[in-house]
Order: structure tokens, then C-alpha cells, then sequence
């Protein structure tokens, strides 16, 4: 099993071009420790503008912390990497391949042979319910579809951390909710551990066994929750069920007037 | 006064209504209008255009039957398509129409592929990289406005008078568009895209190859559709000055005997083989990049 931690982060960005005030640089993300294990599903909430694009940035290593370490079981990761795989929230899929080719696309990277890494692709599009669409352009998907194809790509690369920066944000209610128990499932198999960004308070006690909040200016984890929810949920129970419980509630309201106590960005800006 | 600035807030939501109002009755609206369009269906460009072409050929037999202007200077359609036909047929000046044609693409082709090889690298040079930028920036933005005439006499005192002056002219005119859009390209390539390969495991040049040239080809092939079009006329233009074959070579031996109907045969050629080109590099773009259109 592996650890993904952040020790002391801070993030800073340089003051926006042509606002001369000193001290005009802005202070995202500050003193956040955070540990994720690789069997485990952490979930971040927090208001739009609170930092959390940033911090899963710079977990995947396309931004470096203005102070403080990230690492990977103690190895301070050196950039972005395969071990830790991002889906992004507009999916991000390569138009110019077909949905098989863009499953298979970390493993030509590996240098994997054509007809190999196209089973392999195969098999990834089957376990996430694409298995008739491997011939299709990206264009010809749905939202959820291609936010399929974009979760199978990034368990081609075989990573010990699933990053996911709401990858179910803009899908309708109802695929939404589908989308939740089948990420539930994946995470369940792969053996990766997975960090997600979202906004839905109900999809992070769902899905995750932590629920960090993080709160705006600067960005920092002022609550966590353990939710026992998605082991329910694993474990059979029907997800409408779960979230009727009362403990479900009581979290739920807890988690939305905490974050509605919270500063948001316009109050901020 | 404080009633004034309570009401103008109103006042404008009343306007807004107005606007929806009228929003909401445009399909009735539109109605008459889809009627009358149903009886008086309005005339397809592609018709009018035709007529336009039409025309212009009617006035042009017109003057030419009526002796308005001598056949010297503007022979009839009916000599032209004659001399057309003669052209395939006999030829002139040592070669027939085709074979002047086939110099013709022969060139234009060789420096398109020319341009192609040293054009589509250096594109990515500057797209990429900012040493390469700095080197290549200056020599393409001194080339890019130069009419390539102006250094075609350079280019025969370097290579000579025989085809590679010809080719290297029009691959030196077709550079800069090739260069330029493969750059662009290069820049607009998404940041979301080459991130997603680098979180997989893709390196700088795996990253080069799998992502940001794919990407690019879009533009690289428009580049290459305006390439084709630079290319083309400057090519008929250096025939003009500098060749023993070609279609420029032909009109500019013919018009040397006043043989008119062949000039005019002649560029009529030429206009319909830039639509051709035109033509083909579209259908190659719809071919290659059929997701450029949905990104
Ligand atoms: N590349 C950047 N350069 C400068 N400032 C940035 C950059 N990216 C984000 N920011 C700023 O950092 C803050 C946090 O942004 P971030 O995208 O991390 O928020 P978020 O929590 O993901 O918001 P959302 O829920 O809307 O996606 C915002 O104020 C944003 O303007
Ligand atoms: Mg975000």
C-alpha cells in the first residue's frame, strides 16, 4: 500500500498582471496536511474558488507548492507521473484517437505492442460498460460515456492514485447518480486510492470514507468526516436507502451549514 | 428623486418583459415569412452565380461578334474553347496542354513537399521552444512579406536557371504559411490535453509526438491549403520569367505571338486548377481531421 501526503503546503500565485499593490500575491492554499492512502477514496468539498483545482494540481505535479512537500511513501514526487492519474472534469480525451485508443494511450506510451495494449484496452472499456463503444470518435459519446473512457484511460496507466477533479460535474442528475455507484465500484477493484474534488456534499458522504471540507482564503482543511457510507454501499445496501438514514442526514446538514458558514469568493473578492 | 432612481430598475424589467414578450411571439411572427418563402423561395447563390458567369461569357460573345473589340486583343468563347481543344490535342510551344499542366504540378508539388519537410520541424522549433523562436522568428517574418519575384533572380544566380530555382522559389513562398500555421498549431494545443499525458506517463517527447503534433495537423493543414494558393501563384509568375515549360511558360510564349485565345485558354486553366487544389485540400482536411470540427 502506498501513501500520498502533503506536509505544511502552501501555494501562492503571482499577483495578477497589472494589480501594482504590494503584497498583491495570492496566498491559495495554505498549511494543508493531508495523508491518502491506495486503498482508500478521500473526498474534498469546498465552495467554487476555495483552492481545491489547485491542490489536486499540485498533487498530480503540474504545479510545484510555493512551500512544503508532497510525496508519494516519502518520496517527494518529482512531477506529473503514471502513478498518480488525473480525470479531468471536461474529460480531457484526445479527439483524434477513438475511444479504444484513448484507453490505450498510457500504455503505448509503455511502449506496449499495438495488438496488446488494444485487448488490455478492451478489457478497460468492457469494465466500465463500453464494450460495443471502442470504434466510436470521443465526439460521438455522451457526457457520461466519455467520462467513462476517461476513467478506463486513467486505469490503464495502472496508478496508485485515482485524481479526480469532479469528474461527474457536468452530468444530469440521473447519470450522475449512476456515475457515483459505477466510481464507487472502479475505485472498489483497481486498488488505487483516489482523491475527488467535487462539489456535491451528497456525492462526497457517498463515495468517500473521509470527507475533507476545504475552506477559501486562504485554502485550508477545516473539517474532516469519516463517512462509512460507500462500505454500505459496497457492501450491497441501495444507495437511496443510505442517504434516507438518519446519520446520512444529520452529516449531510452538517457538512452543507458548515461550508454555508463559511467566507465565499464574492464576499472575499 | 428617489422615487425616479426605485422606478428606472423597474422600468427596465419592464422593457426586459417587452423583450420576451416579443421573443415569445417571434414564431408567430415568423410565420408570414416562412409563407412567403414557400411562394417566393429566395434564389440560391449557387444560381446566382452562375447567371453572373453566364453573363460574362454572353456580353464577351457579344463584343467579340460584333466586332467591338479586335479578336486580337479579345478573341471569342468559341476560338478560346477551339484553342483549348487545340491545346490538348497539338500543343503549343513543344508540348501539349497537359504536359505543360504536368511541369506545372510537377513543381508545385516537388516544393509543397520541400516546404512540407523543412517547414512543419521548424514550426514546431518555434512553437516549442523559445531558442527556436528566436532563431527562426526573424527569418520568417523577413521572408513572409517579400513578393517571391523579388529574389527569384537571386535564387537562379544560386541554383541556376533549370528546376530547382523553380522549386526553390515556390517552396521559399510557401514556407512562411506552413511555418507559421504549424506554430499556431503548436500554441493552441490544450493545456488540459498535454497534462492528461503527462499524468500518464508521457515524456516531453512523447508528449511532442502523441499530443501536440496530432493536434496541431488541423492548422498544418490549412497552412498548407493557403500554401497551395501562394505556391500556385507564384509559380505561374516565375514561369513567366524563368522556364521552358509550364502553363506560365505557355501563356508568355503565346501572348509573344499575339496568339490571345491561348492566353486566355491558358489562365482559364489556371484558375480552374487553383479551385481544383483548393478543392482537394479541403477534402483532404475532412479526410485526416474529421474531429477538427468538434473539439
Ligand atoms: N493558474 C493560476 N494562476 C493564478 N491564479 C489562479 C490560477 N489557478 C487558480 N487561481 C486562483 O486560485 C484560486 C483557487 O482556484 P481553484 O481553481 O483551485 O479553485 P476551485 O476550488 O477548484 O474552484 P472551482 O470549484 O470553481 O473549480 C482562485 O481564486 C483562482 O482565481
Ligand atoms: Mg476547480
Amino acid at each position: 500500500m502506498s501513501i500520498l501526503s502533503f506536509r505544511d503546503v502552501s501555494l501562492r500565485y503571482p499577483p495578477r498582471p497589472g494589480s501594482r499593490a504590494a503584497g498583491n500575491d495570492r496566498l491559495v492554499l495554505d498549511g494543508i496536511n493531508l495523508q491518502v492512502a491506495s486503498n482508500e477514496l478521500v473526498a474534498i468539498i469546498g465552495r467554487s474558488g476555495s483552492g481545491k483545482t489547485s491542490l489536486l494540481n499540485l498533487a498530480a505535479g503540474f504545479i510545484a507548492p510555493t512551500s512544503g512537500t508532497i510525496a508519494v511513501d516519502g518520496v517527494p514526487i518529482p512531477g506529473p507521473g503514471a502513478d498518480r492519474a488525473v480525470v479531468f472534469q471536461d474529460d480531457a480525451l484526445y479527439p483524434w484517437l477513438d475511444a479504444r485508443d484513448n484507453v490505450a494511450f498510457p500504455l503505448k506510451l509503455k511502449g506496449m505492442p499495438r495488438a496488446t495494449r488494444q485487448a488490455r484496452a478492451q478489457q478497460l472499456l468492457e469494465l466500465v460498460g463500453l464494450g460495443d463503444a471502442g470504434d466510436h470518435h470521443v465526439w460521438e459519446l455522451s457526457g457520461g460515456m466519455r467520462q467513462r473512457v476517461g476513467i478506463a484511460r486513467a486505469l490503464a496507466a495502472e496508478p496508485r492514485f485515482l485524481l479526480l477533479d469532479e469528474p461527474l460535474g457536468a452530468l444530469d442528475a440521473l447519470t450522475r447518480t449512476r456515475m457515483q455507484e459505477f466510481l464507487l465500484r472502479i475505485q472498489a477493484r483497481s486498488g488505487a486510492g483516489a482523491v475527488l474534488i467535487t462539489h456535491s456534499i451528497d456525492e462526497a458522504l457517498i463515495l468517500a470514507s473521509r470527507v475533507l471540507v476545504l475552506s477559501p482564503h486562504p485554502g485550508r482543511l477545516t473539517a474532516e468526516i469519516e463517512a462509512g457510507f460507500s462500505a454500505e454501499i459496497l457492501a450491497g445496501a441501495a444507495t437511496e436507502k443510505v442517504k434516507a438514514s438518519p446519520l446520512f442526514k444529520r452529516l449531510h446538514d452538517g457538512l452543507t451549514s458548515l461550508i454555508h458558514s463559511l467566507p465565499n469568493e464574492e464576499a472575499a473578492a | 428623486m428617489t422615487l425616479f432612481t426605485e422606478l428606472r430598475p423597474l422600468s427596465r424589467l419592464a422593457e426586459a418583459d417587452a423583450a420576451e414578450d416579443a421573443r415569445n411571439e417571434a414564431p408567430a411572427g415568423v410565420r408570414p415569412a416562412t409563407e412567403a418563402a414557400a411562394t417566393a423561395r429566395p434564389v440560391p447563390i449557387a444560381v446566382i452565380s452562375t447567371l453572373t458567369i453566364a453573363a460574362i461569357i454572353g456580353l464577351w460573345s457579344l463584343a467579340s461578334a460584333r466586332g467591338v473589340v479586335s479578336p486580337v486583343f479579345l478573341p471569342s468563347p468559341r476560338q478560346v474553347v477551339i484553342a483549348g481543344y487545340n491545346l490538348i490535342v497539338t500543343g503549343f510551344v513543344d508540348a501539349t496542354l497537359f504536359e505543360h499542366v504536368g511541369a506545372s504540378l510537377y513543381r508545385i508539388f516537388g516544393a509543397l513537399i520541400a516546404s512540407v519537410l523543412i517547414g512543419i520541424p521548424a514550426g514546431l522549433a518555434i512553437g516549442t521552444s523559445r531558442l527556436g523562436r528566436g532563431i527562426l522568428d526573424p527569418i520568417v517574418e523577413f521572408l513572409r512579406p517579400l513578393p517571391p519575384l523579388a529574389y527569384l533572380p537571386l535564387v537562379i544566380i544560386w541554383v541556376g536557371i533549370g528546376e530547382a530555382s523553380k522549386i526553390t522559389v515556390i517552396a521559399l513562398a510557401m514556407l512562411p504559411s506552413i511555418i507559421l500555421s504549424t506554430s499556431a498549431g503548436v500554441r493552441s494545443v490544450s493545456r488540459e490535453h498535454v497534462n492528461a499525458a503527462r499524468s500518464l506517463g508521457a515524456g516531453p517527447r512523447q508528449i511532442l509526438a502523441q499530443v501536440v503534433l496530432p493536434s496541431s495537423v488541423p492548422s498544418i493543414l490549412t497552412g498548407i491549403r493557403i500554401a497551395l494558393g501562394a505556391g500556385w501563384t507564384t509559380l505561374v509568375a516565375a514561369e513567366l520569367v524563368a522556364a521552358t515549360s509550364g502553363i506560365g511558360f505557355m501563356i508568355q510564349s503565346a501572348a509573344q505571338f499575339l496568339v490571345t485565345d491561348i492566353v486566355i485558354a491558358g489562365i482559364i486553366v489556371i484558375a480552374l486548377i487553383a479551385i481544383l487544389l483548393e478543392f482537394l485540400a479541403r477534402l483532404l482536411e475532412r479526410r485526416l481531421v474529421p474531429w477538427a470540427s468538434h473539439r
